[in-house]
């Protein structure tokens, strides 16, 4: 059975509304540290403790700083030991490099989240 | 793109070329172990210290996040070795490849340097009592020891606590610290390579204001290069265990003065810095900390240990004992080559285990199994060792624990002969090689002092020289020298010349809208080195990568560009790699002969280790001029005598 266009929904472009703009790849990986913007009140205490400068103030006070070169990061986790909040910061692991592990009562396996 | 509204505006005022003025008596080139300590150790003699780190001294260098072993301190009070034993014990291990002076200061200080840091606050014995009664444990010192519990060697201790110490130390000392601040080049008398060490240049990597350091004496710590064949910032970041930040500034700048190098044409396959390997200690793996975790297949097949001979080990607790069979020490040394490596082989993992996996004996993944460990060692591994190690605390014992690891429950997978084990080598592209443990550096004197004069060097700036300790007293015992030196010179004025022109030269990048970036670059940088200068060495293939590093230096060199501080900064690193990969290049052609425990073969020179060449080649530079030249092996003369003359005990 063929569907119509209109049956099919393609011609409907009422949900792509979003401007699409023309972006480059973002480098990867992109997320080394994840923050909780409930949590951190931007004191930058993580900031001041990255060896390879990764990060910058964020404009917005109280807001978390920006990692403006997370290619550049060496996952020490300095970061997260400075940070006064527990939970605001997070190390993120890059996916290609999340270990996993075996249950040995069960044989279940997990990984790094 | 400057003008587009998405980026947001630099957050630090913009100071190019903006020049500040700094003097003092010391000035300290790298906040890093070696070099907190030399500040230390020089304002306690009551110098006037100035310390310059590219990073934040509160945690930059290797070993910034932490350290979990305290090697060879041959003073500590339960060693079987004394000093000079042990060092005669390293080196002829070695077969004297290595830097007989920072490794008797290492032997001869690392308890003493150890005691100090404890009275900064530095935590180096087990003061709960969390492990009483533990066979690696000193029951009257509470310190702990790993590896060889008969001899005690090496110290077990909680690094992460070492770094905030000695910034507070630091700055109780009045020690005046320059962050975010990366040296750039050495001023010397006159403006001219070769003389006399009169200061430096910084760049601050926020604000591109132009830093002039000037000082009596200069000590450079700004560890070994790397980046040299391999560079991925796609790929390194979790798994490396040298920051971004080490790109080889100090060799550069010291070849750049004039100083000596040598030991240049030494490198190792990648293992600790793997582009597609898991995150350092943190797959399974037999590597040092690891030693007392049972490995697995996936079938839960125990994988045995053997000692020196190929004998089977009974039991976990016989790993950390010399063999039964008359050994009566063992030194944890990966990789060495050396005629006693028999005497002093540690136990290892069964080491055809590829083969057996090959013919089906054991089944892939391989597995450590934390459950069957001894609890003492449990918790010493997983959470003193993995919580200290530099750097594992966060990145492997926070993040595994927070995602649910248990070690009394779980077996953490192994990637060895899968996607790439964090420190299981396996026979593979050893084109991609590191710099690593013991390789080239500037040489030194007994007062670590370079060839040229007012210029030190502490901890893995130096040839041959490597690890925390090693960093640390060597940081310590120049601090001292270099006071003594700075009280019997003048401060020389700078040459105007020489500072311009050092400001066109580190300021080119930012005038150019486009071009190359610095990841580009040292990319293609590492090409050149893969090409010519790894696995298959020859002198015409050697010389061909010399051909494309000059090529590049004319053609690609002068289109680097940068648009802020920071990128700027590391622009100036790699052009400082293309620097440390003509040394390395040009050391390798100097040495016509292959070597076992250089790692080094020439298919045009294959005979390992002639007599006649087991010596060391130096080179250095005078005005684009290269000078080649060579050191006995044992150029320091009586260790024990020397240190005696030179130690910071008898003169500090």
């Amino acid at each position: 059975m063929r569907l119509t266009a209109q049956e099919s929904g393609v011609n409907d472009m009422s949900k792509y509304d979003k401007q699409v703009y023309a972006k480059p790849n973002q480098v990867t990986p992109a997320r080394p540290a994840i923050f909780n913007e409930d949590l951190c009140t931007g004191c930058n205490a993580c900031m001041a403790a990255c060896q390879a400068d990764v990060f910058i103030p964020n404009p917005v006070e109280g807001k978390p700083p920006i990692i403006l070169f997370p290619d550049e990061c060496y996952y020490d986790g300095c970061c997260v030991e400075e940070c006064p909040v527990e939970g605001a910061i997070r190390l993120n692991h890059p996916l290609m490099q999340k270990v996993r592990w075996k249950r040995k009562a069960t044989g279940e396996t997990f990984r790094v989240k | 793109m400057s003008e587009d509204s998405s980026f947001i505006k630099w957050p630090y005022p913009i100071l190019y070329e903006q020049e500040d003025v700094v003097s003092s008596e010391v000035l300290v080139l790298g906040g890093g172990i070696a070099g907190c300590w030399a500040a230390i150790s020089a304002a306690r003699q009551g110098a006037s210290v100035v310390l310059v780190d590219k990073g934040c001294v509160i945690r930059s260098g290797c070993g910034g996040p932490g350290c979990d072993h305290w090697a060879w301190s041959g003073d500590n009070p339960a060693s079987t070795l004394d000093p000079d034993q042990m060092s005669h014990d390293l080196m002829e291990a070695r077969s004297n490849w290595t830097n007989g002076i920072t490794s008797y200061i290492n032997c001869a200080s690392g308890y003493e340097t150890l005691l100090e840091l404890e009275q900064m606050g530095g935590k180096i014995r087990d003061t709960e009592d969390e492990f009483k009664g533990a066979p690696f444990r000193d029951e009257s010192t509470k310190m702990m020891y790993a590896y060889d519990y008969e001899n005690c060697t090496i110290q077990r201790v909680w690094g992460h606590s070492f770094k905030p110490a000695l910034l507070e130390e630091l700055k109780r000392l009045g020690v005046k610290i320059y962050e975010r601040c990366q040296a750039t080049s050495l001023l010397t008398e006159n403006g001219k390579p070769g003389t006399r060490v009169i200061g430096a240049t910084g760049l601050n990597v926020q604000t591109g204001q132009f830093v002039i350091f000037k000082a009596k004496a200069t000590v450079m710590a700004m560890a070994m290069p790397t980046r040299n064949w391999v560079f991925s910032s796609e790929h390194r970041g979790v798994s490396s265990f040298k920051p971004i930040v080490n790109s080889g500034n100090g060799h550069a700048m010291a070849w750049r003065a004039g100083a000596t190098l040598t030991n240049m044409e030494r490198s190792m396959a990648l293992l600790l810095d793997g582009a597609n390997t898991y995150p350092a200690y943190g797959d399974g793996n037999n590597n040092n900390t690891w030693h007392p975790c049972n490995m697995v297949d996936a079938d839960g097949k125990e994988i045995p240990w053997v000692d020196r001979d190929g004998k089977e080990i009974p039991d976990v607790e016989s790993r950390s004992l010399p063999s039964r069979l008359g050994q009566e020490m063992f030194l944890f040394v990966p990789g060495l080559g050396g005629k006693s490596a028999y005497e002093s082989k540690p136990p290892m993992l069964l080491p055809d285990i590829q083969e057996r996996v090959l013919k089906g004996e054991y089944k892939l993944p391989l597995y450590a199994d934390l459950t069957t460990m001894p609890d003492d060692e449990r918790r010493v591994i997983w959470g003193v060792m993995v919580g200290n190690e530099s750097k594992t605390k966060t990145p492997i014992l926070k993040v595994y624990s927070d995602a649910g690891f248990d070690p009394e429950q779980d077996l953490l997978q192994s990637y060895y002969m899968l996607g790439g084990s964090s420190m299981m080598r396996e026979p593979g592209n050893i084109r991609e090689r590191m710099i690593f443990s013991g390789g080239g550096g500037v040489v030194v004197d007994w007062n670590l002092m370079t060839t040229v004069d007012g210029l030190f060097a502490a901890g893995e700036q130096i040839f041959s020289t490597n690890g925390h300790a090693s960093a640390a007293t060597t940081g310590r015992h120049v601090g001292k020298r270099m006071v003594e030196y700075a009280a019997d010179v003048n401060q020389a004025e700078l040459e105007r010349e020489q500072i311009e022109e050092e400001k066109k030269r580190i300021y080119a990048p930012i005038h150019r809208e486009n071009g190359v970036d610095w990841k580009e670059f040292n990319m293609g940088s590492c090409r050149i080195m893969q090409n010519y200068c790894s696995e298959h060495k020859t002198e015409s293939l050697m010389q061909m990568g010399i051909d494309v590093l000059d090529e590049y230096e004319r053609e690609e060199l002068p289109n680097l560009f940068a648009d802020n501080p920071h990128k700027l900064g590391r622009t100036v690193d790699v052009m400082d790699i293309i620097t440390v990969n003509r040394l390395i290049l040009n050391a390798c052609m100097m040495r016509k002969a292959s070597s076992a425990y250089l790692n080094f073969d020439r298919l045009d020179y294959p005979q390992k280790d002639p007599p006649e060449w087991h010596k060391w080649l130096t080179l250095k530079q005078k005005n684009g001029v290269i000078e080649r030249g060579e050191l006995p092996i044992d150029y320091w003369g009586s260790l024990k005598e020397n240190y005696e003359a030179h130690s910071a005990g008898k003169r500090g």
